[in-house]
């Protein structure tokens, strides 16, 4: 579904590749997670697939084919909701849909009204950004980027802002949502835990400039409960994990 | 309750220097260089008839066409400046430098071009008012956050989407604020063109009032085009609290 082939990309005030001949794959219907400590570049990694940076060399594809002069390919979910407090809650999720062109009114109206009752907003459409809880938030900024139509879904630490409780409620609501309609999803977060509950599979990025992606298979089937968190290979692979990391952050 | 009480201690305040005034000019006793406040409100009263017929809506219809013309300019330069980046080193460095001419000073020239015509009067007011109306329009295009751009973006958005689905209605609060700002000062601008040269107009009237030595006269229409542009500030703060409902939201 996604891959990188040999990507560089190197940020203009720096003098070396932060991503240097990166490649990895992920298969549909995958939810793989991208961990790594703050600043490693694993958000660059999103702005390259979503093409907000231009890449330096090597080719990334998306279903088969390179992205260069494509759009609509990825749906893409910020660390903040970004919802446009202007508009309404339905007209947000529009917003992706205006832009793309080519759906009739009716048929956004439509496609609005059953992507709210997907993600439990239902009657809450006409209600403005502002009168909605963070959770609330945060699904109908999944449910914009469900709109965007694509079967690729990159969610940038989108419960990272959410309290503890609400944040382990969200996980669940996304796995949920994920089994239902087994979207490709890549996800980024630092937050260990979070990674080895949602993913099959735990990217991670071992050190600066990123070079190569260690992947973790995650010993537990889906559907999931949070008790499985607590399972000895579980909280195996978490420590592994996180030691990973911290080896990273005391280099 | 409490928009009372918020407003009560300018009030207070108000009613104090009007009454310090008062008491001043009646210790002054020369009314025809300070009159007192209700000496003032009298002679509003008197000249009623002129004042409101003739000359009010003279400087209304001046500011109008020059607060129109202003927003138009100001809103045109500030999206010409925001898409093209060779636009703003060009004409922002300029704007700016516009503003260090003392307007005041060259419009009797504008007098000497247009003549008494209501076009001299148009050009002061312009002049002074298109200048905050482009740098806060300006300003509230730039303040729209990159995070959003680059959302619009991932949608597949063209610059002409995202102004107009995320700068145009961002910027809208900006937009107000310029309005509010821009009111006063073009009241300013067409009653100093009417002081220059004039038929009509509620600048002229209060001149004509200084060389009869009617000091409450003179008074009389600086009043009521100060209560003027009160009431339209409150009107435009108005319409602004209907539309925007979100400022501070974003």
């Amino acid at each position: 579904m996604l891959e990188f082939c040999d990507v560089s990309f190197q940020y203009e005030v720096e003098d070396f590749d932060i991503i240097d001949r990166l490649s990895f794959h992920i298969a549909p219907g995958e939810f793989v997670s991208l961990i790594g400590p703050s600043g490693c570049g694993k958000s660059t990694v999103f702005r390259l697939v979503n093409q907000l940076l231009p890449r330096k060399g090597g080719d990334i594809k998306v279903g088969g084919q390179s992205i260069d002069g494509r759009r609509g390919y990825c749906g893409y979910m910020p660390q903040r909701d970004l919802l446009f407090p202007w508009r309404t809650v339905a007209d947000n999720l529009r917003l992706p849909m205006e832009i793309q062109g080519g759906v009739a009114g009716e048929e956004m109206e439509t496609r609005v009204r059953q992507t709210l009752e997907v993600v439990g907003l239902g009657g809450w459409g006409d209600k403005k950004p502002s009168e909605l809880s963070g959770g609330m938030r945060q699904r109908a900024a999944f449910a914009r980027t469900l709109l965007t139509g694509s079967d690729l879904l990159l969610l940038d630490e989108p419960f990272s802002a959410l309290d503890f409780l609400t944040r382990i409620a969200m996980q669940e609501w996304l796995l949920q949502q994920w089994q239902n309609d087994h979207k490709t999803v890549l996800f980024i977060t630092h937050d260990v835990e979070e990674a080895i509950f949602l993913s099959g599979r735990v990217l991670v990025v071992e050190r600066t400039p990123i070079r190569a992606l260690h992947s973790f298979a995650v010993p537990a089937a889906y559907p999931r409960t949070r008790e499985c968190l607590t399972r000895p290979d579980m909280l195996a692979l978490r420590e592994q994990l996180i030691s990973l990391l911290r080896r990273e952050v005391g280099a | 309750m409490i928009r009372k009480n918020a407003n009560l201690p300018a009030l207070v305040l108000t009613f104090i220097l009007l009454v310090i005034w008062q008491a001043g000019a009646m210790g002054v006793n020369a009314a025809y260089i300070l009159p007192t406040p209700v000496q003032v409100l009298v002679r509003l009263w008197e000249l009623r008839e002129p004042l409101f017929t003739a000359h009010l809506p003279a400087t209304l219809l001046c500011t109008g066409i020059g607060l129109a013309i202003s927003v138009v300019l100001g809103v045109g330069l500030a999206i010409l400046m925001d898409a093209s980046p060779v636009a703003e080193k060009t004409l922002y460095p300029l704007i700016v430098a516009s503003q260090t001419i003392p307007t005041t000073a060259l419009a009797p020239l504008f007098v000497l071009w247009f003549g008494y015509t209501i076009w001299s009067k148009v050009l002061v007011t312009v002049l002074i008012t298109f200048f905050p109306i482009t740098i806060t329009v300006f300003d509230g295009f730039r303040s729209v956050k990159t995070d959003m751009i680059d959302l619009l973006r991932t949608f597949g958005a063209d610059n002409k989407q995202i102004f107009c689905k995320l700068k145009l209605p961002a910027s809208l609060p900006y937009f107000f604020s310029a309005i509010k700002m821009a009111i006063p000062l073009s009241i300013i601008g067409a009653a100093i063109g009417e002081w220059l040269g004039a038929q009509a107009g509620l600048g002229y009237f209060s001149r004509r009032m200084m060389t009869q030595l009617d000091g409450a006269g003179v008074f009389a229409p600086i009043v009521l085009l100060s209560a003027v542009a009160m009431l339209a500030v409150a009107l435009v703060s108005w319409v602004e609290k209907k539309c925007i409902t979100w400022r501070g939201d974003l």
